[in-house]
């Protein structure tokens, strides 16, 4: 650990996986730095602690998404976008793209993060609300609630909402 | 002659920087870990990296689109 330790939370909100990276590549890395990282896990984040991940990019509401394609980027138009198959499409294009630039997958990252002791919690509330079962999620997670985030917050120097 | 050498080619952020730490842990106090890269990135992300966990970045180069850094592990 450095001589001046600080330490970080991040408050992952979102599933899909675009936005499953952010929290994962921020918190690994800072633990990789010698800080103290705790992820809390809340609506629609709270399916990244599943064992079994199947992420999908949303290609609807997302209408800045360009991927390169024959040298070129390539949006869709948003009418497009509910069109069924697209967005497996869509993910599928996304992990081929993964795969070939050297960027680590999220079941990559999330491994590191638990190596690394980053610390993980999961609302018991979106649990409770969405009909999720801790025996599904990954070993080694805890269960809290807003207070418990705050008191983590109230103690970390860097606090994110992603 | 470093003492670890990792070989982080192909790989991109923030992989290096994590394989770094990884391998890091195998080098003895006052060690060196030879680490040779392809990501732009690691560029600046390895001279934070040192500066945040205290080891010593020793040495940078780049020769025809490989990134080699030297780090010597600073003793806890």
């Amino acid at each position: 650990m450095s001589a001046e330790e600080k330490s970080m939370s991040i408050i992952v909100t979102k599933g899909s996986l675009d936005w499953a990276y952010p929290p994962f590549i921020l918190a690994t890395t800072a633990a990789a730095m010698g800080l103290p990282v705790t992820m809390f896990f809340t609506f629609y984040g709270l399916p990244l602690l599943l064992k079994k991940l199947n992420l999908q990019v949303t290609a609807a509401g997302n209408p800045a998404m360009k991927m390169p394609m024959m040298g070129m980027h390539m949006g869709l138009p948003n009418l497009l976008t509910a069109v069924p198959g697209i967005d497996a499409g869509c993910s599928i294009m996304m992990k081929n793209l993964i795969k070939k630039k050297g960027v680590a997958s999220i079941e990559e990252l999330r491994e590191m993060a638990v190596e690394a002791e980053v610390r993980m919690i999961a609302c018991q509330m979106t649990l409770d609300l969405f009909e999720y079962d801790k025996a599904d999620m990954i070993e080694g997670i805890d269960i809290g609630g807003a207070a418990t985030y705050i008191e983590v917050a109230s103690q970390s120097d860097i606090n994110l909402f992603i | 002659m470093a003492d670890h050498t990792l070989d982080a080619k192909g790989l991109n952020c923030p992989l290096p920087i994590l394989k770094a730490r990884k391998a890091l842990k195998e080098v003895p106090d006052d060690g060196t870990l030879e680490i040779l890269a392809t990501d732009p990135g690691a560029v600046a992300d390895f001279q934070a990296f040192c500066r945040q966990t205290g080891n010593e970045l020793v040495e940078h180069s780049e020769d025809d689109g490989i990134y080699r850094f030297l780090i010597k592990k600073t003793p806890k």
